[in-house]
């Protein structure tokens, strides 16, 4: 039976916040599956997939309220072991501008690229934004048919570059 | 011929350093091709070394001549008391693990290596390689020191962004 929910949780960044949201969900018998945690900006945020009995909003309630946290829980369909392995890997860099994740993340699409994972950042200063971006995915196109599709966007630096899974 | 059992984590043998090889006989070649079976019975693994049978004794084998786009490889090498003489370079791979299933991330190998070896006769070979071949061996290698690659795992965050200029309808050009 998939009893699986994903937890969201996002609020200003201070320490303890990992520690008092699993400790809750720990001391009411629920179980972490596959998260995702990261300070974006001066934010924290959690993804979270979760299992067990009863009301998570209501237990985590308390240490949300505590922490300033928004809270957010979903039903989800599948659980565990679903991983899929990538293929193909795009960086991206470039002088900050809108419309870069959209144009890449389009040409990809277009040649049936599926994005498993994609981290971006801006570096450099405020005044000189640099965006920086790593994707990883799947595709069945050919290596060529990725980078041809990528080719077009001028102004931004975009690496196409397979990866091979080492099994060993 | 024999499919040997491979352990899983968290089994803590996994841990265990490996001896060398001492006696070339017809018992380790025998135990060799049982080896080579468990690897080609797994998911695709390019590689496999003897503590990950339980056997604790430093034998690896690496065979890259199947990937699905071709790297240089020296095809299906078997390296008894491997030792690597020299490394140079260094880049990030995906690397998942017989004993680690379902689970993949990314270490940073050297690019090139030097090794040293003794062939199942017990016999000296040298090798020059590089790229996934040598990814493959350090792989291999770190199983005789009760290494994981799971161990080495960095953070996707901390990627090594590598400059790459973009040359339109050609191969991208890599420099470190």
């Amino acid at each position: 039976m998939n009893n699986w929910k994903m937890l969201t949780l996002v609020g200003e960044d201070r320490p303890g916040i990992v520690a008092k949201v699993t400790e809750a969900l720990y001391r009411n018998g629920w179980n972490l599956g596959e998260a995702s945690m990261i300070r974006l900006g001066a934010n924290f945020s959690i993804m979270m997939m979760v299992t067990g009995e009863g009301d998570a909003e209501q237990i985590l309630a308390p240490v949300a309220s505590e922490l300033k946290l928004h809270l957010h829980v979903d039903k989800i369909t599948g659980g565990l072991h679903q991983h899929r392995v990538p293929n193909i890997q795009v960086r991206v860099l470039g002088a900050d501008r809108a419309g870069i994740v959209a144009q890449v993340a389009g040409a990809l699409l277009n040649v049936g690229f599926n994005i498993l994972e994609l981290e971006s950042d801006v570096a450099g200063s405020s005044d000189k934004p640099v965006y920086i971006m790593n994707i990883e995915g799947y595709t069945d196109a050919a290596l060529e048919q990725v980078e041809n599709a990528v080719s077009t966007l001028g102004d931004i630096d975009v690496a196409v570059s397979p990866i091979e899974t080492l099994i060993g | 011929m024999a499919l040997l059992e491979i352990l899983k984590v968290p089994d803590e043998r996994l841990k265990q350093a490996s001896d060398p090889v001492e006696v070339f006989d017809d018992a380790l070649r025998s135990f060799i091709d049982d080896l080579e079976e468990t690897r080609l019975a797994g998911p695709g693994a390019v590689g496999i070394a003897a503590p990950q049978v339980g056997r604790f004794q430093r034998i690896v084998i690496v065979d890259v001549s199947n990937t699905r786009k071709p790297v240089p490889n020296h095809g299906y090498m078997v390296l008894v008391n491997p030792e690597i003489t020299h490394w140079e370079g260094y880049e990030m791979g995906r690397e998942g693990c017989l004993s680690v299933p379902d689970y993949t991330g990314n270490v940073i190998r050297a690019t090139h290596l030097e090794v040293k070896a003794q062939d199942p006769r017990g016999k000296i070979l040298e090798f020059k390689m590089e790229g996934f071949e040598a990814r493959a061996l350090q792989h291999e290698m770190d199983h005789l020191e009760g290494m994981l690659f799971v161990d080495r795992v960095v953070s996707r965050r901390t990627d090594l962004f590598r400059r790459k200029v973009y040359l339109k309808g050609r191969k991208a050009i890599g420099s470190a």
